[in-house]
């Protein structure tokens, strides 16, 4: 099958929903003439011209809102945030207006928009660039979350997001953006709400989203050597959360790992774990352990960033600790 | 050096003249923020500086005339572009080095890294990462001197972009309406990474703003060390009488990419060098030679001097220790034992 770049794979998808649909248009910082700050929408401009793909002054607010307005009225924006750290100057548009319109009135109004961007770190950016924000849309009502680690499943998932009526969130990483992946020639769709199996095992559950799950993978490769094996769970959307998949998981390993790049306060791994030990209590052999980022903001220096991040070796550690073979 | 007469809301020209020891203190500091970042960037490319890294090339009148413009007790807040701005208030570029390192003996211990420089002894409240995020800070580090009752200001500056976020204009009504003893700098470099100013708005006089908000506002000669410094004297004295803010629009220019990855495909060649014709620090030189004050022979040394700085400031960086890993918990709460979720 054909390879393309992550980037590309969202490329492709906004652009072929462009082509189908005339409503649709992307707004940014940087989208057009510059091509996009991390190259996603290189030469979208010069298809589709101005009025399709719009360079914003930083204004977060404002053009968030703008996108909500817009789609109240017929149109289906994405909205492209350079980073989802900046969402926050605009969270207030994406909580309290696009999250709520169709339930305050009454079902009247929808918003179809895509709010996207990068989320969680991407190195030594420090405190301020570094922020997983999945668990914090993921807990608004109103909103559906998509956090892809493959450029198949970003395409799909992408096209998918557009042609949704309600509003999504739809989460990548600059660490991704050049990763490369099998993506087929021929349109497809993939839906939303459906975990994806990527690893087949049997030992324990690895339960994981986003650019981290590729922590997971390597994990999942040491263990291997060492006659453990691994099932992965991409949840590919943490709301909903397709928590059939992983119960289903967790009742043949009988273990369960869930690694999220996130704090550990409320996020999604609270949420698996809660929902695991409800719903498939007398299936697990040993506690749920989760690896998660440090309970502090991610700062610069590489001794601290190492301290603070999952990594492979914290996750094998997990995984013997679910096994009892520490 | 007298008081400038000026029309309100208008662009401002120096007509005060400045003594030939505060000239050579101009030009010593500017020639060391230039050398300084001109070795940032060398050290990025050997991957010594990692993350996002902004430099100051170009710029350095503003920094170098807000510093002798204002008094010990004022405060300062700016955005990410951060390392000339507290060498100029007097920090060791060491510090700001071993910060770009992310080593224990950076000016923020490693943690913050290029965006985010802070030193409390110099009164210099932080490089902060998101647009627009310092301007109601530093019209809050304002708001606490006056609540305090001090004679002391705080100036916050700020790129062109930022101008555009809410959080701008925001501030400015309120501390137009509370008369905060603030004085807001637009470092207008004409550009927002690759946009323009004029893709942005109708209105590119960046200065004009402030009038709607009946602020008094003024351009500036932002490659005029003289003109900045009399624009911010002159805004920090009607602070200081409790007249309230003011808003200076510096037209200034930088020579380098935004960050230190950016193609600049959005300008030529030909107008950067246009502007480097323009140079803030030829245009010192310039103004001194003029005067006699200065020979080749003299400039040489302050290269020689600014040189051992920076070298100094290298060799600190690379000796300096990482921060150890359980440093990670600390300077997240001021209270100490607070219980972290731990896996
Ligand atoms: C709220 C927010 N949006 C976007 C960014 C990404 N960003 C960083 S710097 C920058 C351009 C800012 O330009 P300007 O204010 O003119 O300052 P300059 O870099 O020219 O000093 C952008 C868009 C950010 N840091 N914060
Ligand atoms: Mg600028």
């Amino acid at each position: 099958m054909r390879v393309i770049e992550f980037r590309e794979a969202l490329r492709e998808a906004m652009s072929e929903e462009m082509r189908r649909d005339e409503r649709v248009f992307l707004m940014g910082e940087e989208v057009a003439e510059y091509n996009g700050a991390y190259k996603v929408s290189k030469g979208m401009l010069a298809e589709f011209g101005p009025k399709r793909v719009i360079d914003t002054p930083i204004a977060e607010l404002g053009f968030a809102g703008i996108g909500v307005g817009a789609a109240m009225n017929g149109l289906r924006p994405i909205i492209e945030f350079m980073t989802f750290n900046f969402s926050l100057v605009a969270i207030d548009q994406v909580i309290n207006s696009a999250a709520k319109i169709r339930h305050m009135s009454g079902g009247q109004f929808s918003v179809p928009i895509v709010f996207r961007g990068p989320t969680g770190n991407a190195g030594m950016l420090a405190q301020q660039h570094s922020q997983n924000f999945e668990s914090w849309y993921a807990n608004t009502p109103g909103l559906k979350v998509i956090v892809p680690s493959t450029p198949y499943d970003a395409k799909g998932l992408l096209k998918s997001a557009i042609r949704d009526d309600d509003p999504v969130i739809f989460m990548e990483s600059e660490l991704m953006y050049g990763d490369k992946g099998e993506v087929p020639e021929e349109e497809y769709l993939i839906p939303i709400g459906v975990a994806d199996i990527k690893r087949q095992g049997t030992d324990v559950t690895i339960v994981s989203f986003g650019k981290i799950i590729k922590v997971a993978h390597k994990a999942a490769e040491e263990l291997e050597k060492e006659g453990i094996s691994a099932e992965i769970i991409d949840l590919r959307t943490v709301r909903p959360i397709d928590y059939q998949t992983v119960i289903e998981s967790v009742k043949k390993t009988n273990r369960l790992v869930v690694v999220e790049e996130a704090w550990p306060l409320g996020n999604i791994s609270t949420e698996i774990t809660y929902m695991v030990q409800k719903q498939a209590f007398d299936y697990l052999d040993a506690p749920i352990v989760r690896v998660v980022s440090a309970d502090t903001p991610l700062p610069y220096a590489p001794t601290l960033i190492q301290e603070a991040l999952p990594s492979p070796e914290k996750v094998i550690k997990a995984v013997k600790k679910v096994l009892y073979r520490d | 050096m007298g008081k400038v007469e000026t029309k309100k809301n208008s662009i401002k020209k120096s007509t005060a003249s400045f003594s030939k020891d505060q000239y050579f203190h101009w030009l010593e500091q500017m020639i060391l923020m230039r050398r300084f970042e001109e070795k940032t960037g060398q050290l990025y490319v050997q991957q010594k500086i990692r993350g996002f890294c902004h430099l100051y090339i170009g710029q350095e009148a503003v920094a170098a005339g807000i510093v002798s413009a204002t008094k010990k007790g004022d405060k300062h807040i700016t955005a990410y572009r951060d390392h000339a701005y507290p060498i100029a208030l007097g920090l060791h570029p060491k510090y700001v080095m071993a910060e770009m390192y992310a080593r224990a003996t950076g000016c923020s211990r490693g943690k913050g890294g290029s965006m985010h420089m802070f030193s409390k002894e110099h009164n210099f409240f932080g490089g902060h990462g998101i647009v627009g995020g310092q301007i109601p800070l530093g019209a809050g580090i304002a708001f606490a001197e006056q609540y305090l009752g001090t004679q002391n200001v705080c100036i916050t500056a700020m790129g062109d972009g930022a101008v555009r976020q809410g959080a701008f204009h925001e501030a400015l009504n309120m501390a137009m309406t509370w008369k905060l003893p603030v004085v807001f700098i637009i470092e207008n470099n004409l550009y927002a990474m690759g946009t323009s100013v004029a893709r942005t708005s109708n209105v590119t006089d960046l200065y004009k703003l402030g009038c709607a908000y009946e602020m008094p506002s003024y351009q500036v000669d932002g490659l005029s060390v003289e003109d900045v410094h009399n624009a911010v004297y002159e805004a920090a004295e009607r602070a200081r009488r409790g007249e309230g803010p003011t808003l200076l629009e510096m037209r200034t220019y930088r020579y380098r990419g935004h960050s230190m990855s950016d193609p600049q495909t959005y300008r030529t060649k030909e107008e950067v060098e246009e502007y480097k014709k323009n140079d803030c620090i030829e245009r010192v030189i310039k103004t001194m030679k003029n005067n006699n004050w200065i020979t080749d022979a003299d400039i040489e040394k302050i290269e020689e001097k600014v040189k051992a700085i920076v070298d100094e400031s290298v060799q600190f960086a690379e000796e300096s220790p990482y921060p150890e890993p359980h440093e990670l918990y600390e300077d997240v709460y001021v209270q100490h034992d607070y219980p972290f979720i731990k896996e």
